[in-house]
């Protein structure tokens, strides 16, 4: 039996030998100086147009590839946990909720790009510019204008009327340790009722009956009764970009929003994404390059329909549908990726607590 | 006897080395990751800190979620086998016309995402659902009587749901193949039906019934999206927080430890499991189906039928039909119109996945994992019935340890382990179908291990005495019995990556998109356009789940087939 598991031992020595012949036609394939690859590692939800590529691998001769790995935060990890010998040149998709978690992990190249002269300076968090913005978004409250409408109920106008006795029952919130815009909601009713204060408004939110999901198409498509959530709930944590995306996915029938946002003063959340060149990138130049295009107006015009979120460059024009149906809360919740990082884990646990058990 | 040529000792030393195929592929693909990234949460500093175990150990939390985690393993896996027996029992005695359609859609549920079934059940039951809306116009109720979502009852269903055709297939494909003479004799004797059942038919069955509730439990018992999607945050398993506290607050060392506590847990089941299999162990004299099988004559076996696979059908079908419907309904009613999209590819993105594209990547990772899950699980059933290897107590819980390793553990293993040359597989397509085999094989292990434990060693005697190489008869004695068991390996090898299990959900790969991934990315934005995609492309994975198993179960080798 012992000698068994010796040639065991030994053919996996052999084996492990010349495993690289097995990997397949959709490896990596080996950059040659004429011919490099450059490789994008990003979340699930990344997208972008194929012309758009094209013309990046026409402009410096690379080919573009993608690598997905999950949602945010286990794209994130992994990025981190390959730091010794990196998956990809560059990593796109790292948010404000996560920026701590990615400057301190140090796997990030400093990169001054001129194109940051084109990005206000209220989204540009990292003065070494490790991680440079590429877009923004809001999270917000949606609500069902029918069932307001046909209810005669008037819409929320600030979070403490949430715990109003007339809402019971009609919100439905994402689970801050598992999704990304309950991340950022929870961190919102921080900056709004302050850290003494929060904790309060979520005891009376779950007394007046909050339903909490996992994850956001839970929430939007099964709880939520607005536009085309299947559900019954009328208030919902989502994007203020939402509505928008109702119309234009709606393709051409509804010519008004079925949802609306609700945008009290401090009361929504600008999550800004971020991309960063990797330490230890195979093609440095190439990546810096790619960071510049990524910040420049073609790519940044496109960004709104694709991934439904709004350009950090300010020369970029906004397509239609984000002019008519999208808005941009006037005073979004003001708090800092440090204090952000310095609390995260211990408000999520206090959520928890308090909201679940 | 003469002296062995040296030809045929070499051929005994093949023989015995292609035992040492899954041991690799396990070393490499399953002990190397895990260790891993174990060294790096639990020893990052080069010596080990247990700190992290002896916290899980003595909080109240942790205990509690590893409670819940085991007793609804436990009631789910009963509930499903008092689901899924009586179907077993049906397929495994009548034919009937459509039967393998209805066995192929019984196996649907298995390769759906959760986040799809969980559509279908809020289709159905929800509190704007099909059920609810009937009852409150039944009743003339204001409010939806009937609130399941979040609570244990949902879970319970789902895991019935998923699970049920582990129990009609692996049980029901035994069952065919069982002698009824004993039970036959057993009637003759006086024995009434309640006595033969528990004397003859349940024991006879035990080797198949404990493997089948044993794949269950332990699916059960690593459930996770089930959890998370239809229990929502109020319930956690092992798994699920493995998950929480990997992906969202990256603590690598509590992971770790959780996953070490999932693993030894498993490992013990196991390893009961297989001490109660060696005991139990007879040699049975299996029949081919014709002589076992009849057509429904009487209205006794029809209604017999009917109240069998009734159940199984209003839980599995309903569903499923709920998701076709909301499929096709749109607006101005029922069209293809949400199918007539897929193809369209409006804001010309790179997220874009031609359906095609989708099926065809499907498919090849579907049969690449068959193809090497039947090479591991053959190979590994045939070393774990070697009567004279005393330690398949050992190994036998070992081969089954990756259905009960956390997906997300292993997903950030492979990134630390398989990312240095030589090895780096990180990257490569390949990587799909070596990770779906880890979760696939098992499944041949377990519908073949109680056929080749229990086939008559007297059988290859007899050939081998009236001359018969030993080829020979392998193809002509186990093949025919052992076929079948194959092919029902087969057919969840092909689900299970047809669904996309495990640890790939997880893992960076490149561009390479999957039916079900494809799913996920429709259900990230919002608006009545990409729900309605998304539900079209899962009515697609259903159907082309259900023309491949259909095909499976087309082979047919002699006696083989129909299983």
């Amino acid at each position: 039996m012992r000698r068994f598991f010796i040639s065991t031992l030994l053919l996996a020595v052999v084996l492990a030998g010349c495993a690289p012949s097995a990997s397949g036609p959709g490896a990596l394939p080996t950059a040659t100086a004429e011919h490099p690859t450059l490789v994008l590692m990003t979340h699930d939800s990344f997208n972008i147009s194929d012309s758009l590529i094209k013309q990046f691998e026409q402009e410096t001769g690379a080919t573009f590839k993608v690598l997905r790995a999950g949602d945010a935060g286990a794209a994130l990890n992994q990025a981190i946990l390959s730091k010794d010998n990196p998956l990809a040149d560059v990593f796109f998709g790292v948010d404000n909720t996560f920026f701590g978690r990615a400057i301190q992990a140090d796997i990030f190249e400093s990169y001054d790009s001129p194109k940051l002269a084109e990005i206000p300076d209220e989204l540009d968090l990292d003065s070494q510019h490790r991680l440079l913005p590429v877009d923004f978004g809001y999270v917000c409250l949606n609500y069902d204008k029918a069932y307001f409408a046909e209810k005669g109920l008037d819409v929320p106008q600030r979070l403490e009327d949430l715990t109003r006795p007339e809402y019971k029952g009609l919100l439905v919130v994402e689970n801050p340790a598992t999704s990304s815009p309950g991340l950022a909601f929870l961190i919102t009713t921080v900056a709004y009722f302050g850290e003494d204060g929060y904790l309060n408004f979520w005891q009376k939110l779950r007394e007046n009956d909050v339903y909490v999901t996992d994850g956001w198409e839970d929430a939007y498509y099964g709880q939520f009764s607005g536009g085309s959530g299947k559900g019954t709930r009328p208030l919902v944590v989502s994007y203020a970009t939402s509505p928008a995306a109702e119309v234009y996915f709606s393709e051409g029938k509804l010519k008004e929003a079925p949802t609306g946002n609700i945008l009290p003063e401090g009361g929504s959340f600008r999550q800004i994404e971020f991309v960063g060149i990797l330490k230890g990138a195979k093609h440095p130049d190439l990546a810096r390059k790619w960071v510049d295009f990524m910040l420049s107006r073609p790519f940044q015009e496109y960004i709104p329909l694709q991934m439904f979120v709004y350009p950090a460059n300010e020369t970029a024009a906004l397509p239609e549908v984000f002019q008519k149906f999208a808005q941009v809360p006037s005073a979004p919740a003001k708090i800092t990726p440090e204090e952000i990082d310095a609390g995260r884990e211990r408000w999520i646990d206090a959520w928890t607590k308090v909201v679940l058990h | 006897m003469r002296d062995s040529t040296w030809w045929e000792r070499a051929g005994a030393r093949l023989r015995q080395s292609i035992f040492l195929l899954p041991l690799v592929y396990l070393l490499i693909f399953f002990f190397y990751p895990l260790s891993a990234i174990f060294r790096l949460s639990l020893a990052p500093e080069g010596h080990l800190d247990l700190q992290p175990l002896r916290v899980l150990i003595t909080d109240r939390y942790y205990l509690h979620i590893l409670w819940f985690t085991t007793w609804q393993a436990t009631v789910s896996t009963i509930l499903t086998l008092a689901i899924g027996m009586p179907a077993a029992y049906i397929f495994a005695h009548y034919t009937f016309p459509g039967k393998s359609l209805l066995r192929a859609l019984t196996t649907i549920p298995f390769v759906l995402p959760t986040l799809v079934v969980a559509t279908a059940f809020i289709a159905l039951l929800g509190p704007r659902g099909w059920l609810n809306l009937w009852l409150m116009r039944l009743l003339h109720l204001e409010h939806p009587p009937i609130a399941l979502m979040h609570t244990i009852w949902i879970i319970l269903l789902a895991h019935v749901f998923y699970n049920a055709t582990v129990i009609v297939r692996i049980v029901g494909g035994f069952w065919a193949n069982l002698n009824p003479q004993l039970e036959e004799a057993a009637r003759v004797l006086g024995a009434d039906r309640r006595r033969t059942l528990f004397r003859i038919t349940l024991p006879l069955l035990w080797p198949s019934l404990a493997a089948a509730s044993l794949l269950v439990f332990l699916f059960c018992f690593t459930s996770f999206g089930v959890i998370l999607v239809l229990g929502g945050p109020h319930f956690a398993t092992l798994e699920v927080e493995i998950y929480r506290q990997a992906v969202h607050l990256f603590h690598l060392p509590i992971a770790a430890a959780l996953s070490i506590v999932q693993m030894v847990i498993t490992f013990i089941v196991m390893w009961g499991y297989t001490r109660l299999q060696a005991r139990t162990a007879i040699p049975l004299n299996f029949r081919p189906q014709q002589t076992t099988q009849q057509p429904m004559r009487d209205w006794r076996s029809r209604l017999a039928m009917l109240l069998g696979l009734g159940t199984l059908l209003l839980i599995l079908m309903l569903p499923l039909a709920s998701l076709v419907e909301r499929s096709l309904a749109t607006e101005g009613g029922w069209s293809l119109r949400f199918y007539r999209e897929l193809f369209m590819n409006r804001r010309e993105a790179i997220l874009f996945v031609p359906p095609a594209e989708a099926v065809r990547n499907s498919l090849v990772f579907a049969l690449a994992t068959v193809g090497m899950s039947l090479l591991i699980g053959v190979i590994s059933a045939y070393l774990l019935a070697q009567p004279r290897y005393g330690f398949s107590a050992i190994l036998d819980p070992i081969f089954m340890l990756p259905l009960g390793t956390s997906a997300v553990t292993l997903g950030f293993g492979f990134i630390l382990a398989l990312g240095r040359p030589p090895l780096d597989l990180r990257v490569s397509p390949i990587l799909v179908p070596l990770a779906h085999t880890l979760v696939a094989y098992p499944f041949v292990v377990r519908s073949l291990l109680p056929v080749l434990r229990g086939l008559n060693p007297h059988w290859r005697e007899a050939a081998a005495v009236l001359g018969a190489t030993p080829a020979r008869t392998w193809l002509r004695i186990d093949l025919p019995i052992v076929g079948r068991a194959v092919l029902v390996g087969a057919v969840f090898a092909f689900t299970v990556s047809m669904g996309e299990f495990g640890a790939t959900a997880l893992v960076a790969r490149p561009e390479f998109p999957t039916m079900p991934i494809a799913i996920y990315r429709f259900l990230g934005q919002p608006g009545e356009l990409n729900y309605g995609q998304a539900l079209a492309m899962s009515t697609l994975l259903m159907l082309v789940c259900t023309v491949g198993l259909l095909l499976i179960e087309r082979f047919r080798y002699r006696d083989i087939g129909e299983f």
